[in-house]
């Protein structure tokens, strides 16, 4: 096939230049100083004193582990409650009423879940606001340590809330190019539960499917920085929140610690990776053995009510959450026990919106711009690789997902001293570049398997017909692949919304965000105006994916064969 | 470790201060029809933590005052670390960006000032006594204005506003004839009320100014403060103040496992309930918060019979900022009896002014006395004695030996 | 194989056509196909049978390698891309566009010199009529029923003027009596266009319902 979309040579190239180069320049930018090398400060030699130093930080150590931990079982928490749901209440009524229910909980920023659950959970929070002091008898929060444990339980749960509805949806993106109607009848007529067909016959090519996205809940979860500076340990705190600490230190000279640290990040991520693939192996082999006794596993209802109750609970927190700070930003005196605040007040909300139309501007059109451009590139790429066939450029396409599993936090200051260098810090077009870093992949991740998986034949029946390449690709396959189309720009939106780190260094504080006027004014922790901007936060990925569900199925209403 | 980090910059910032002694000239404010001129039409990025609505609102003002007046844009860089700000100059720095930085004008004190002024990262040589409204400032009678942390400013860094930490308490929970006037009192409040005391986790400025606070108070020489740290007898010096620590962390909030935030939290844990005691570096904090029906009218004040620390924040301009003449247009409007009387309206911000009164002109005197402060804050002459910070050296080794004492805690 | 010797150049030519995998030969095919008969490849499923099609159409994965010529009508499609073939192929699943409606789906495939949006209507309802779905046009295709599914795809790939008609298992799918039916159909039609045909099946009553030459490709 000589032929092609001719725009789509270039796109591979493009697109590994695009993501790499920054990726590459940053992790130099990060490692070099790490090493010693800084001339500006003095560190003009190599030395591995700077890692001798950060491993003679007290608790080091225990931030480490307590990072990997955090991103194990979030991601088998969220992926375990994910698939038995899946597994068990697919095709009924209450499948479809949930996935109504989780698919917007995708666009909830992580901080702003973090704040909700934070403020539903804590002694002071509403969960004890509701039942004190008729139930509990105190008129004063407990002193109890719920937030900020040591453990970083809360952490978790903070994690692991809004982790569920992404895996959720992505599963539910590759659902359809599994024959799972069929297969799960088949597993049942020859007397397997419901949870136990799934996992047996179904789960394995869906997890196949999924399988980078959940790398990047690992790699996401390990290396997170707002959702740790919220919920997360305090002595110790996470690795990440180590860095970001010495990162700020008016003493310029941490830099090296800060950067020995993000080499270490690099280090504890890449080794929590390698742990799950150590999971996913044990995990294929329980399956395999059971399936080999042949154990049919049919009392299966406990397991179905427990992910259900964590489905539910993962909507209720975030949504309530969510509720309790949109309370609190017109909230006048709010002390406890009181459930409801002593009087109302709009102040927050009139001192901050005329202050928010700026960034809101600069989040809009960033977003916009950058799923854009991630979108046409994307969609050039696979058909590139459409028409070279599969295998040739795959390999290479697989680096699209470096920028997921690297910590952002691992290249952000080299990023930040190429950015200058380069004279275009500040500018609109390095931020929309900056965000496209982080929007391409999980656009990439969102949109490849369906469009992998769209029936092929479709395009040989248009060459047939005489339809050119360009035509089948305008004519037949895009518009096949809408609603796939539309959640990866849904996808891709949101995660240009919600970048900070990003933001805040290539925008060098002069092109501000949604997202970075959220984060400093979380400084300040006064809940009526995180309440006000996490409010904004949610709003805008929100109606991006109410456009993404909403649309197609306007568009196609009389279209069955398009249904999922 | 932290030792041959900063010999590092010491041989440094020798080598820095060479490469910067030729550069093109910057405005001067003695030359102020000049700075004026040069000044309209530049837009300042002025570089200030971003964390309360209240002092936003107010630069807000300034920069739209600014505009109107003299044809200056001010554009508000919301900062959640003002570190952050010192990062970005010395990035730029790092990248060889003499000129044009993307900073503008800096909230700038204490270590922060230290390590930007050791650095050679600010405008010199000295400009702010060269500013009209310099006139008003009260220097003779504020020594914090003209050295900041034991640090002398040398003009590189204007006076914005006064700080003094101040405790606040909920007279209905906590009567004010039982709040501690000392830290040695406050220990032993802690241990009737375990749990109800607490302090931002160090190194969050107020939760630093705690320890230094507490250094003071239980350190034998107080001269030693004045100096750097004596690595011979620091161990020694800061015993009493970890011996201090050690019997305050049981009783403190959360058993002394988890910490609040910054001062801000504090304030909502004191709503909340959760928290008795809380302090913060600003008198009317307190007043400003019951207008802003963030805390309850029942929140009065106190401080220590003898004194509490007493500091001066600053603004000042980065060596390579692009806007220096509309920079030095909006610190000069800083310190006009007009944004100084405003800023200390607790009804805007609250902050206490910089100015000598005896200085003023009547009217603008007049407008001072006008101020209703509110009825939580407390008088000038109730507020007691300052103490003076200790060199900014302390603070570091204070927080650097917090973090190893308590750091792994759990 | 004999064949028969051809005087005009009309129909379907394939010169010396051999199809490796490696050093697997799966195909070795010289043959010649009049407008209206129908060349039948037989052989059990993995036999290359459908790389045969593949190879016809112009998308052959490029890990096989091709010698050999396909001439059509006098024109050599050997060097062409799919889309400039015109090799109309049905497969075993109808494969109607989910997004377009039963008009559209025909209406997509109407060459470009059919010009004007009421001409190309007309083209559409006209083929529509002639599989007896008058009333269908505007239709989700997802609610057609096999057999009407069946007839669509097969006026789709009519209406675009193909010079030869590619089969690949067509009517595998469908019940016994549907199948009979469709299958007198699609022979017809493509006897009536003067298509040359090739048939890809493993049932026996394919290939006597084509009734043309039969060649049997064998297990590899």
């Amino acid at each position: 096939m000589a032929s092609g979309v001719r725009l789509a040579r270039v796109a591979p190239p493009l697109t590994l230049a695009i993501l790499l180069g920054p990726l590459a320049f940053g992790l130099a930018g990060t490692t070099l100083p790490a090493l010693g090398y800084l001339p500006e400060l003095g560190g003009e030699s190599f030395t591995t004193a700077h890692f001798s130093a950060l491993f003679e930080v007290p608790g080091i150590l225990r931030s480490a582990l307590l990072s990997i931990l955090v991103g194990l079982a979030t991601t088998l928490m969220a992926l375990g409650a994910v698939a038995a749901f899946v597994a068990s209440d697919l095709g009924t009524a209450g499948f479809a009423r949930m996935r109504r229910m989780i698919s917007p909980l995708l666009s909830v920023p992580h901080a702003a879940a973090a704040f909700g659950l934070a403020f539903l959970i804590a002694p002071s929070g509403m969960l004890m606001r509701l039942v004190s002091p008729w139930l509990t008898g105190l008129d004063r929060p407990p002193d109890l340590l719920i937030v900020n444990d040591p453990m970083a339980l809360s952490m978790m749960a903070g994690l692991i809330v809004k982790e569920i509805p992404f895996l959720f949806l992505v599963t539910l993106a590759a659902l359809p190019q599994t024959r799972h109607v069929e297969t799960m009848r088949l597993g049942r007529s020859l007397g397997y539960g419901r949870i136990a067909s799934f996992t047996i016959l179904l789960w394995p090519p869906l997890y196949r499917q999924i399988r980078l996205a959940v790398f990047a809940v690992v790699a996401y979860a390990s290396s997170v920085v707002d959702v740790a500076l919220i919920l997360g340990p305090h002595l110790p705190p996470t690795l990440p929140v180590r860095l970001i600490d010495w990162m700020n230190d008016p003493d310029l000279e941490t830099r090296f610690l800060a950067s020995a640290g993000a080499v270490l990040q690099l280090g504890v991520t890449l080794t929590a990776l390698l742990a799950w693939v150590g999971f996913e192996r044990m995990g294929a082999l329980l399956v395999r053995s059971s399936r080999q006794a042949g154990r049919r596993w049919r009392r299966d209802m406990v397991l179905r009510v427990g992910a259900r109750s964590l489905m539910m609970a993962s909507a209720l927190i975030v949504f309530g959450g969510i509720a309790v700070l949109a309370l609190w930003s017109v909230s006048g005196l709010w002390q406890f026990p009181d459930a409801l605040p002593a009087d109302f007040s709009l102040r927050s909300w009139i001192q901050a919106l005329p202050r928010m139309s700026g960034p809101l501007a600069t989040t809009l059109a960033v977003a916009g711009l950058s799923t854009l451009i991630a979108l046409v590139l994307t969609i050039l790429c696979l058909e590139r690789e459409y028409e070279t066939g599969r295998g040739r450029g795959g390999g290479a396409l697989l680096l699209i997902y470096l920028p997921l599993i690297v910590p952002q936090i691992s290249f952000m200051f080299g990023l930040q001293v190429l950015s200058i260098w380069l004279g275009v810090d500040a500018s609109f077009s390095a931020l929309v570049l900056a965000h496209l870093v982080f929007v391409l992949p999980y656009v990439f991740l969102s949109l490849s398997d369906p469009w992998r998986a769209h029936d092929r034949r479709h395009d040989l029946i248009a060459a047939g017909l005489g339809m050119s390449r360009t035509r089948t690709l305008i004519r037949i396959r895009l518009p096949m692949l809408t609603r796939a189309i539309l959640t990866a720009a849904a996808v891709g939106f949101s995660v240009s919304v919600g970048q900070y780190l990003p933001t805040v260094l290539i925008g060098a504080g002069r092109l501000t965000t949604v997202t970075t006027e959220a984060v400093a004014l979380a400084a300040g922790g006064n809940r009526r105006v995180i309440g006000v901007y996490a409010f904004m936060q949610t709003l805008l990925p929100f109606l991006a994916f109410s456009i993404a569900t909403g649309l197609p199925g306007l568009l196609f209403r009389n279209r069955r064969g398009l249904r999922v | 470790m932290l030792k041959s980090l900063t010999v590092l910059a010491g041989a440094l910032s020798a080598t820095l201060a060479l490469s910067q002694a030729a550069k093109a000239a910057d405005p001067d404010p003695r030359n102020w029809d000049a700075v004026l001129g040069e000044a309209k039409g530049q837009t300042v990025y002025f570089n200030a933590w971003g964390g309360s609505e209240n002092i936003n609102s107010y630069i807000d003002w300034a920069g739209e005052t600014l505009k109107e007046r003299f044809g200056v844009e001010v554009v508000h860089v919301k900062l959640d670390d003002t570190a952050n700000a010192v990062a970005k100059v010395l990035a730029e720095k790092a990248a060889g960006k003499n000129e044009g930085g993307s900073v503008d004008l800096i909230w700038i004190n204490g270590e922060n000032f230290a390590s930007m002024k050791r650095q050679d990262l600010l405008m010199a040589p000295d400009w702010t006594t060269g500013l009209p409204n310099w006139a008003y400032v009260d220097h003779e009678n504020k020594p914090t204005i003209l050295t900041d942390f034991t640090i002398p400013t040398d003009g590189l860094e204007s006076p914005w506003g006064g700080a003094k930490m101040v405790f606040f308490h909920d007279s209905t929970r906590t009567p004010a004839d039982s709040v501690p006037h000392s830290s040695a009192e406050l220990l032993e409040w802690t241990q009737r009320n375990p749990g109800r005391f607490s302090y931002p986790q160090p190194p969050d400025f107020i939760g630093s100014s705690f320890l230094k606070q507490v250094l003071i108070e239980t350190i034998a020489d107080k001269s030693k403060l004045a100096l750097p740290v004596d690595d011979a007898s620091f161990s020694d010096d800061v015993a009493p103040l970890f011996a201090f620590l050690d019997k305050l962390h049981p009783n403190l909030w959360r058993g002394g496992k988890a910490y609040p935030q910054n001062y801000p939290d504090m304030k909502q844990k004191l709503a909340d309930g959760e928290l008795d005691i809380i302090f913060a570096f600003n008198p009317s904090e307190a007043s400003a918060g019951i207008a802003a029906g963030e805390l309850p009218d029942t929140v009065r004040s106190f401080t220590y019979t003898d004194g509490t620390l007493g500091n001066t924040h600053f603004v000042a301009i980065p060596y390579n900022a692009s806007a220096k003449a509309g920079a030095l247009v909006l610190a000069n409007f800083l310190i006009s009896p007009e944004a100084q009387a405003r800023k200390q309206d607790p009804a805007v911000w609250g902050d206490p002014t910089v100015l000598s009164m005896d200085k003023l002109s009547a009217d603008d005197r007049a407008a001072f006395d006008a101020l209703d402060l509110g009825i939580a804050t407390l008088k000038p002459d109730e507020l007691g004695p300052a103490l003076d910070e200790p060199h900014p050296d302390w603070m570091e080794r204070i927080e650097g030996e917090w973090l190893k004492r308590y750091g792994a805690a759990n | 194989m004999t064949v028969d010797s051809v005087t005009d150049n009309q129909g379907l030519r394939l010169e010396r056509v051999h199809i490796c995998l490696g050093d697997r030969v799966l195909v070795m095919l010289d043959a010649t196909v009049r407008r209206g008969e129908t060349l039948t490849v037989m052989g059990p499923s993995g036999s290359g049978k459908s790389t045969l099609l593949a190879y016809l159409g112009g998308f052959l994965d490029p890990a096989f390698t091709a010698s050999g010529r396909v001439i059509v009508d006098g024109v050599d499609l050997t060097a062409l891309e799919a889309e400039k073939r015109h090799a109309g192929i049905l497969f075993q699943d109808p494969l109607l566009f989910p997004h377009l409606s039963v008009a559209d789906n025909i209406a997509i495939a109407i060459p470009e010199d059919v010009k004007g949006r009421k001409q190309r209507q007309q083209v559409a309802e006209a083929a529509l009529e002639d599989a007896g779905l008058a009333e269908f046009g505007d239709r989700d295709p997802d609610t057609l029923s096999g057999g009407q599914k069946a007839r669509v795809a097969l006026q789709r790939v009519l209406v675009s003027r193909p010079r030869l008609l590619l089969l690949d298992e067509p009517f595998s799918k469908l019940d016994a009596n549907l199948r009979e039916q469709t299958r007198q159909l699609v022979f017809d039609r493509a006897r009536r266009a003067g298509l040359p045909v090739v048939l890809v099946t493993h049932d026996e009553d394919d290939a006597r319902a084509a009734g043309g030459q039969v060649h049997k490709v064998d297990t590899a």
